[in-house]
């Protein structure tokens, strides 16, 4: 047993740690104002309490949830570890703190930094050229698509309207294929779980804007065939993007440029570990080739008689954020790659590598396909792999990912990486076979050693109550 | 520790001993046996990039950001600064909150969850709209994802979108990558000394309109004062109304379901980040009635086994883990992390605060504004309306001149035209106030 939660109540009341606004609010008349009342509202009504009491509130809530210094947190594909302290206190330096809109020449020292961070990923994924700008990993992959489209159109070649998209691919590739304005081809996976070639040269055609690929993928599988997929794709006059959810697995060992990919993404709240903040902010940098680099978003950070500056790429796609995108992550994983230099960054992948195979190895549930980088996909068999997730929260570790990618049946997606010990594994390993063989009626009824029992997830779809407000109106 | 001494990742935990054995178990020579990479794509070289202490690093990364001019910033135009109190940075960086993951197993994710529900509550009542998500990314792809859910809601019927020509550089080029997708297309309306012209705009509007969009403040820190007018504009002609704002103008300013807003978007990063080069916090609220097609997550309320209140992420079949192209929207990570913050700074205000904060945003640059215009070449403000935060001033001298003079004299303001300039006060720069109206007068 890892860690016990934290569980806030008294048997005679339905709340264990109340809304603030059931703690106090209070309603303020906007009578006094500098503004005449037609251009003011009438009141106001949000929680009223004392600091002490916040803290408290906080508090209580935080030893409510589960994080990575909780205790394991195995989520296949989501690559959850541990965030060095430094870097948070980089990320707050005073002199890093600036308007986003001053003059290069004031923040000179903001873009030397991000003007270094480009460089790095760029050597990490043997690209040519860097943006930092989108937010997230999915705001990358839309750049990402937005700069394949705009090559093709500066080429005139607008007739191709469709992307391919492994059917074990990551649902934002098909979301932001779909908001880019593209068709969506899926392609099957082979007996192996990697890339059909056949399928692929059948879907191919004058009309394949790109593939998306995710290399290791997501059953943590290295598509060997990857200089054959690159060809055929470009043979079609198509690109080759890189989905960067799964570099933790390669860093020092294969570069997506090297590979034959002509633009990808990297996840540096993932690779590069930065917190992943209960689900964001993240940072998702896009690396291209040379005869890309003209589409990347404005402005761009480059060199300049000896110092840096912001220029307007000549083709731009323009704008994915309303400034530089997020630069406290962006910060981090600067800090992160800089600690850690060539020889760490082997070592965090070889290690994440070597965790991922032995933990695969010690587990009693099915584990189909292999060799394994970074994850594996074990299958829950007769089980159901949600109801497998519930039982283990009972042995004080934090689940894997549960049923995805559907190709393996009642899918259990885990990816220990880098930063548990054996000793940990083991402890997962127990967890992952404690459960294999219970009955329906234990595995139904978990858990029952969290804050939380089994929460009814049908009941909060078929009547949604979004708000503080909503409750109100049901007394 | 020197520089060179730690030649493996310093949070890989395994001791030599320990990967010897674990390579045992899988019968392996080692780590490099477990890498299924054909030699032809392998990568042989190295990156250049030296391993460095701790220390080191941070040696390194403080050297090069004290390269930033010390300027005392009276910037604005999106990006704003207010003080946060220490509550907020003290308990947000709580482990707990700071690694977790989006809340996939919410029995062990309670925590989160109640925060995104009670800041999701807190933004409905600031808008007057019955939901509100967790979070987009920043105001500019709020608004972006606005557009798409008018498109979604309109279907086929229309395929214009209308905002202020005083809008963000960014916000409008978010917007045209969200709509290239589509058929829809962006168009520009005039203003009228620093409000949307109503009458340029009723011109403007047919029923080939899918969405109108407003600001209130505007980029130009002008006091919308049409907004009824342009709810019942858009409302006439079957057209979406979104209005951007911020929880701080929320708090104050007319509610956007008084003035028959749709969707509220916008920056909520005024409360809860420091100036952090840009980075956001993208509010999103609506229409019950739009809720199948919201986009992002949310946070609902439902039992667990024990029969006791529970919070989880709901209506996840809008997601692209669910529903993949026919997602309403490709976001993922979002800025739950920023949210939380946002939400402790709310709480901590309360609502007198905020709206005190709300009041001094009016009052502070109607001050500078009066002071500054006492100076001669100065006129302040340039449009005769109300302002939150920020004015515009017209510079005789040229507006490049005075900012770079300005940044000599260690203040920086934006430029916005060839004899315009705009300021943004708030309680973090005021103190400084004596000293920038002396450097105006001199460079003026």
């Amino acid at each position: 047993m890892f860690y016990d939660q934290a569980r806030w109540t008294h048997d005679s009341e339905d709340v264990y740690e109340p809304l603030l606004s059931e703690k106090s609010t209070k309603t303020v008349k906007i009578d006094e104002s500098p503004l005449p009342p037609s251009l003011t509202r009438d009141d106001l009504e949000l929680p009223n309490l004392s600091e002490p009491e916040l803290a408290r509130h906080y508090t209580r809530l935080s030893q409510m949830n589960y994080g990575i210094e909780s205790g394991p947190f195995p989520l296949g594909s989501c690559t959850m570890k541990y965030n060095p302290k430094f870097t948070d206190d980089i990320s707050t330096i005073p002199a890093g703190a600036v308007h986003p809109e001053r003059p290069d020449e004031t923040i000179q020292g903001t873009l030397e930094l991000l003007y270094k961070l480009q460089d790095y990923l760029g050597r990490i994924g043997g690209m040519d050229a860097v943006t930092l700008q989108p937010p997230a990993g999915a705001a990358g992959e839309f750049t990402g698509i937005l700069i394949a489209k705009a090559f093709h159109e500066a080429n005139g070649d607008d007739e191709r309207t469709e992307i391919i998209i492994p059917d074990s691919a990551h649902g934002t590739n098909f979301a932001t294929a779909a908001l880019a304005g593209y068709d969506v081809v899926s392609l099957p996976s082979d007996e192996d779980g990697r890339v059909d070639l056949e399928a692929l040269e059948v879907a191919v055609s004058n009309q394949t804007a790109a593939l998306m690929l995710t290399n290791p993928n997501t059953l943590g599988l290295f598509e060997r065939n990857i200089e054959e997929i690159a060809t055929i794709v470009h043979d079609a006059g198509g690109l080759l993007y890189y989905d960067g959810a799964n570099l933790n697995a390669l860093l020092g060992r294969a570069r997506p440029g090297d590979m034959g990919f002509d633009i990808m993404h990297y996840n540096v709240h993932k690779t590069f570990a930065t917190p992943h903040g209960g689900g964001g902010p993240g940072a998702g940098p896009v690396g291209v080739t040379e005869r890309l680099a003209e589409f990347l978003p404005r402005p761009h950070i480059k060199q300049h008689k000896g110092g840096y500056r912001l220029y307007d790429p000549e083709q731009s796609v323009g704008k994915v954020h309303g400034f530089h995108g997020n630069w406290l992550v962006l910060v981090r994983a600067f800090a992160y790659i800089d600690r850690l230099g060539d020889a760490g960054l082997a070592d965090a992948s070889a290690k994440a590598v070597l965790n991922a195979n032995y933990l695969a190895s010690q587990i009693d549930y099915d584990v189909p396909y292999g060799p394994f980088h970074h994850e594996f996909v074990a299958s829950a068999g007769d089980q159901d792999a949600a109801d497998v997730a519930k039982r283990m929260l009972d042995f004080g570790v934090h689940p894997p990912t549960t049923k995805w990618p559907d190709i393996v049946s009642q899918a259990l997606m885990t990816e220990p990486t880098e930063i548990e010990n054996r000793e940990t594994l083991d402890q997962l390993a127990t967890a992952f076979n404690a459960v294999v063989g219970e009955d329906d009626d234990v595995l139904e009824s978990a858990p029952s050693r969290t804050a939380a029992r089994r929460i009814d997830q049908v009941q909060a779809a078929r009547n949604p109550r979004l708000s503080w407000h909503a409750l109100e109106t049901e007394d | 520790m020197s520089d060179s001494a730690t030649p493996g990742s310093p949070f890989a935990p395994h001791t030599p001993d320990e990967t010897q054995a674990m390579l045992d178990v899988l019968g392996v020579a080692s780590e490099e046996d477990l890498f299924d990479i054909p030699d032809d794509v392998a990568f042989d070289g190295t990156f250049g990039i030296p391993q460095r202490s701790e220390q080191s690093v941070r040696a390194r990364a403080d050297k090069m950001l004290n390269r930033n001019a010390n300027l005392t910033e009276f910037l604005g135009r999106g990006h704003y600064s207010h003080y946060i109190p220490s509550l907020v940075d003290n308990l947000s960086i709580r482990s707990e909150f700071l690694t977790s993951y989006t809340q996939y197993q919410p029995e062990v994710a309670q925590g989160f969850l109640q925060v995104l529900f009670e800041y999701q509550s807190m933004l409905a009542e600031l808008t007057g709209l019955e939901i509100a998500n967790c979070s987009m990314y920043d105001a500019a792809t709020a608004l972006g994802e606005a557009a798409t859910l008018a498109n979604r809601l309109r279907k086929t019927s229309g395929h214009r979108v209308l905002v202020p020509k005083a809008i963000s550089v960014g916000r409008r080029d978010v917007l045209e990558n969200y709509v290239d997708g589509s058929e829809m297309v962006v168009e520009s309306y005039a203003m009228d000394d620093g409000n949307a012209d109503l009458d340029v705009l009723t011109d403007l509007v047919d029923d080939d309109v899918v969405m109108i969009y407003a600001e209130n403040p505007t980029v130009r820190g002008t006091i919308e004062e049409g907004l009824a007018k342009l709810g019942k504009l858009a409302h006439d002609n079957d057209a979406i109304f979104t209005l951007g704002s911020d929880p701080v103008a929320l708090s104050l300013l007319e509610k956007p379901s008084d003035v028959g807003a749709d969707v509220v978007v916008g920056d909520a990063s005024t409360l809860g980040i420091p100036t952090s080069f840009g980075m956001g916090l993208g509010i999103f609220a609506c229409r019950e009635d739009f809720l199948r097609q919201v986009p992002g997550r949310l946070v609902g309320i439902s039992e667990d086994s024990a029969g006791m209140r529970a919070y989880t992420l709901t209506l996840q079949t809008r997601e692209q883990h669910i529903r993949r192209e026919r997602a309403t929207s490709n976001i993922c990570s979002n800025q739950a992390w920023v949210a939380l913050r946002a939400a402790m700074h709310i709480a901590m205000l309360g609502p007198d605060g905020l709206v005190d904060l709300a009041r001094d945003c009016v009052t502070r640059p109607e001050e500078l504004a009066e002071r500054l215009d006492d100076i001669s070449g100065i006129q302040a403000p340039v449009h005769d309306r109300y302002h939150f935060r920020e004015f515009v001033a017209h510079t005789d001298q040229p507006a490049k001149a005075i900012v770079s003079d300005l940044a000599g004299k260690g203040f920086a303001v934006h430029r916005v035209g060839e004899h315009e300039v705009q300021v943004c006060v708030t309680e973090t720069n005021a103190i400084a106030v004596d000293e920038f109206v002396a450097a105006f007068e001199e460079v003026a």
